[in-house]
């Protein structure tokens, strides 16, 4: 299981606590997260399902795309990018 | 009399009442959130905020207690495509209710060039297909600042028969159905860009409508502030007459109409579109009340040294008596004015850059 953790900026606006998922990639693992928590999908995908353009994906240290794979021990963090005003 | 005014701004809901001792922020929500729109359904009461996250997309939140909680419904979503370039809805633009006997029905023009209906509070949002599937809409364009991709902002339900829609498309003209939105004609006839090249001036598909506002009371006559200056139409928007003498200047984005005499509109010129402030530094607004063929400049209570205020296309709003209005600037001022635009008092004068203004 790949342990998927989210920014605190998306916390203020849905739930969203660290959970473990089975996946073999970035897509399949946030798609299991979403089975257990359908309202997080629209804040981190658009209307097509790619990554929304502000949010990025790390696994472990590494940037990381959908398509990416994902291991049973990594850990996948859910970040936006940042911007001012 | 309008009491209360709902203001969607770059971070947050401000909610204004009027009482004995005058204007006051009653209530906010979603502080730090941008919002691009909020409105309060007459049918129902139910209050529409739309935030649009960044980060996180647009979502819509709505109220079914007055403004005191708030239920995050669905927000309009493209359904999914073949293509990997497919679209996305980028801003909701506009919502407005359905026909004062369609409880439920909402219509949201968005940023994407979606407009799309929901027959159950936002519970569900459809694509409309017929105006999407118009092959016109291939040379629509963005209308510029953070308006990447075509955007509907404005969404007319025509109090006659809410079967009869007008919708504006910065940049794609005015759009008209007369069936509920199964099929859409350009009516875009008069309106012009001079900016554009020679053979495309005249194209109705790239007509970048800032905004249209309709006279409750005689449907038939519209107003329309472009890109390119102001236009109205005595026939139910068939076709556009340019009104030459607004003044100080026919760049603008905001207008609202009399809701009982056609001949009255109000509109917030700034400089040109290459330079977005104030003529001379002057906050004005403009008032016509002989139907075009004059205006007044209206200055009486709004800075007039060092003002470089811009009131975007939804930041204006005229109330049902025609009397109160009020004006929310991207500078985080608000002025009201209780008297037809003749006087305005600044109700509030530290608001993050408004979007939106709106009697509720």
């Amino acid at each position: 299981m790949a342990r998927v953790a989210f920014t605190g900026n998306l916390k203020r606006h849905v739930a969203c606590p660290a959970v473990d998922v089975a996946g073999a990639s970035v897509r399949a693992v946030l798609e299991s997260v979403f089975a257990g928590n359908a309202r997080l999908r629209s804040y981190v995908f658009d209307d097509q399902d790619r990554l929304r353009r502000h949010v990025n994906v790390y696994v472990n240290e590494k940037r990381a795309d959908l398509d990416d794979p994902v291991g049973p021990r990594d850990e996948v963090f859910v970040f936006q990018s940042l911007a001012g005003g | 009399m309008g009491n209360r005014i709902l203001v969607a701004t770059r971070k947050g809901l401000f909610d204004l009442k009027r009482g004995k001792a005058g204007w006051r922020i009653a209530r906010t929500a979603f502080l730090g959130d941008i919002l691009s729109t909020a409105m309060r359904d007459p049918r129902d009461g139910a209050i529409y905020a739309a935030q649009s996250l960044g980060h996180f997309g647009v979502k819509l939140q709505r109220s079914d207690d007055d403004g005191r909680t708030w239920k995050e419904v669905a927000a309009p979503s493209f359904p999914k495509s073949d293509d990997r370039n497919g679209p996305s809805v980028e801003y909701l633009f506009a919502i407005e209710p359905g026909g004062p006997a369609e409880r439920g029905v909402l219509w949201c023009g968005t940023v994407g060039g979606g407009l799309f209906r929901s027959a159950d509070r936002g519970g569900s949002w459809k694509l409309n297909a017929g105006l999407w599937d118009r092959p016109e809409r291939k040379e629509w364009n963005g209308g510029g600042f953070n308006i990447e991709k075509p955007g509907i902002d404005t969404v007319l339900v025509d109090p006659r028969d809410p079967r009869k829609m007008v919708v504006g498309i910065s940049s794609g003209g005015v759009w008209q159905t007369a069936d509920g939105g199964v099929t859409w004609r350009n009516t875009s006839k008069g309106l012009y860009a001079e900016y554009m090249p020679p053979a495309k001036r005249e194209d109705p598909n790239i007509q970048d409508v800032h905004r249209i506002a309709r006279c409750a009371s005689a449907p038939d006559v519209l107003w329309l502030q472009h890109h390119n200056g102001v236009f109205r139409s005595t026939d139910g928007g068939a076709s556009w007459k340019e009104v030459k003498t607004i003044r100080p200047s026919k760049f603008g984005f905001a207008v609202a109409a009399h809701p009982k005499d056609p001949d009255t509109a109000w509109f917030v010129p700034g400089v040109k579109d290459e330079c977005r402030i104030p003529v001379g530094g002057k906050m004005v607004v403009a008032r016509t009340d002989d139907g075009a063929r004059s205006f007044k400049v209206l200055t009486k209570g709004l800075p007039q040294k060092h003002a470089y205020d811009l009131v975007l296309r939804h930041g204006l709003d005229v109330d049902e008596t025609g009397k109160r209005l009020v004006m929310g600037s991207t500078t985080g001022h608000l002025w009201i004015s209780e008297n037809g635009g003749n006087s305005w008092m600044l109700a509030a004068g530290n608001l993050p850059p408004v979007a939106s203004v709106r009697f509720a």
